[in-house]
């Protein structure tokens, strides 16, 4: 029996202002999140207590508090909203954080809800600059100029599962996954020759382990800030995944990951194939459109990474049979449609148009490409390869492919809606959101794992969140119901 | 296709869609059918892109600068 999995996604937003006077883009990314904020709501502010974002897997002293490598920017523009996100301005990017989702399908619905809260909030703060003037946001994660930034998978896993061991077996995954998890792009940091690569992130990789985000990125991130029980938990912090606008993209990102993580705590994943340079083979991978190019393998011979890929979905089927209970129909969703992709990209990786956006956006390339009679490095070509990302609906070429039919879908509009205003029910992140909703005006602050309330008394009264999986809507709603007030609320709490 | 991946002298595409509309005529009236209605699918969506495209694309993307992030 496995420790039940949760997961966030947490998405830096491209921002650029286009209008009659420059707006520095921490500024404006204030402004978007500030404009949402606004609407009929006092400010809930950001938790940082229990945040300790240098703790490191490995073990070690954490580095010093002054460690250049994490800005610390508290004071920027930083909220918590009613569907238990985390709404706020990082590194000069608006960022979205999902609440807590038990599965991969509620994690499509409020990533998704992120994209429209972004869109929504963006045309609000145009409102308040100067006239004709344009807050555009991109779903995207690299500037084509040599800046990049993050879409972070975030994955609670039992602290009893070894780190080295995450690493060791995740690796050649990670590597190989690019084939459904990136979004595509023109051109490359690393390779003049190459003209489109699978993944928007890939070259700004540079080691195979390690603390840092945002130099030096590694494949495997070691940050150890679970935001719950670090005694019972540690957190899988994944950096070298893009951000997704295809749903059977996200699904699979995320899907894939909570059942290998299952797999690997069972002790089900035994010897997956070791690549000889992790860190050239994701490039490489990248940089193929086959799935079928040699990768290295540490004891000699290569491998390809379809079959990387076919190593850990039988991995996976032989994990889900052998369990005692049959597998929940999430889990037998994730099976079918990873099997349906491989078996698609062994076909013709191209074919995956429509469900993961690297092929989608490259269709459309040699599409326009051919009735414009476009060279590969024109601009209007790079203009589509940016607005495929453009969050807004009538704009977005994403969103121009769904409304025409053309991307396989998961979840419906009316969920999507629903999941801008509500959490997840499953998760803590209900309790979360729903005590904003309720209390708004007496709650102070919010973390993932706390909540502070001021309720009139001597001291602020710190409500400690420090179990996901508590705090959910069976657990705590006739309660919610029940009470008049926050303070009631708290009362009743520690009866 | 090649195995090292696309390289800039040709570019990711080797198949040119008027090839593809001939063969797939070739195969037959079902699927030159079926293929006529993805053309004009495809080319509906192709003059919609025009219509939503940033106008001043050079410009645009010239301006697309962003800070690092994570």
């Amino acid at each position: 029996m496995t420790t039940p999995k949760f997961v966030g996604v947490e998405t830096e937003y491209g921002i650029v202002v286009d209008g009659p006077t420059g707006v520095n883009p921490v500024l404006a990314s204030s402004l978007v999140v500030g404009a949402y904020r606004a609407v009929g709501a006092e400010d809930v502010g950001w938790d940082h207590t229990d945040e300790s974002p240098l703790r490191d897997a490995r073990g070690g002293p954490e580095p010093a508090p002054d460690d250049p490598v994490m800005g610390d920017e508290i004071g920027l523009a930083n909220t918590v909203l009613t569907n238990g996100a985390r709404f706020y301005v990082d590194h000069a990017h608006p960022e979205y954080a999902t609440p807590e989702c038990s599965n991969a399908r509620d994690l499509v619905i409020w990533d998704k809800a992120g994209e429209r809260i972004l869109a929504d909030a963006a045309s609000r703060a145009a409102t308040k600059l100067p006239p004709g003037s344009r807050v555009l946001i991109h779903k995207n994660n690299t500037d084509g100029k040599g800046a990049a930034y993050g879409t972070h998978e975030n994955y609670l896993v039992p602290r009893s599962v070894p780190f080295g061991q995450l690493t060791r077996q995740l690796l050649p995954f990670f590597v190989s996954r690019l084939l459904f998890v990136g979004s595509g792009r023109l051109g490359s940091e690393l390779a003049a020759d190459v003209s489109f690569q699978l993944s928007q992130r890939a070259d700004f990789f540079e080691v195979e382990v390690g603390l840092e985000t945002t130099l030096k990125r590694p494949l495997m991130n070691t940050r150890d800030e679970p935001h719950a029980d670090p005694e019972r938990y540690r957190r899988l912090h994944v950096i070298n995944g893009d951000a997704n606008l295809c749903e059977v993209a996200t699904f699979l990102k995320v899907g894939t990951m909570l059942l290998l993580l299952d797999v690997i705590e069972d002790g089900g994943l035994t010897s997956p194939p070791e690549l000889a340079r992790p860190v050239e083979a994701f490039h490489t991978v990248s940089h193929d459109l086959t799935g079928r190019v040699a990768l290295p393998l540490a004891e000699g011979g290569d491998i390809t990474p379809l079959q990387i890929q076919r190593h850990y979905l039988d991995a996976a089927r032989r994990h889900v049979k052998d369990r005692d209970a049959p597998p929940d129909p999430l889990t037998e969703e994730v099976l079918a449609r990873w099997e349906s992709v491989l078996v698609t990209a062994e076909d013709d990786p191209r074919r995956l148009a429509g469900q993961v956006d690297w092929a989608t956006k490259l269709e459309l390339l040699e599409s326009y490409r051919a009735r414009h009679g476009l060279d590969w490095d024109s601009d209007r070509l790079k203009m589509l390869d940016l607005q495929y990302h453009d969050v807004r609906r009538d704009k977005g070429l994403y969103h121009r492919l769904v409304s025409r039919g053309r991307i396989e879908r998961l979840v419906t509009d009316a969920e999507v809606d629903e999941a801008v205003h509500t959490p997840p029910t499953d998760t803590r992140a209900w309790f979360r959101g729903e005590c904003i909703r309720r209390f708004r005006s007496q709650v102070v602050a919010a973390g993932w794992d706390s909540l502070i309330l001021d309720v009139g008394r001597e001291s602020l009264q710190r409500v400690p969140m420090m179990e996901p999986g508590r705090g959910t809507k069976a657990q705590l709603g006739a309660l919610l119901d029940e009470v008049g007030s926050a303070a009631e609320l708290l009362d009743r709490l520690t009866e | 296709m090649s195995e090292s991946g696309q390289r800039r002298e040709r570019g990711p595409s080797e198949r040119e869609p008027e090839e593809e509309v001939e063969h797939e005529e070739a195969a037959g009236s079902e699927t030159a059918a079926a293929a006529r209605d993805v053309i004009d699918d495809v080319d509906e969506l192709l003059d919609e892109i025009d219509d939503v495209l940033e106008e001043n694309a050079e410009e645009f993307v010239r301006g697309y600068v962003q800070k690092g992030g994570q």
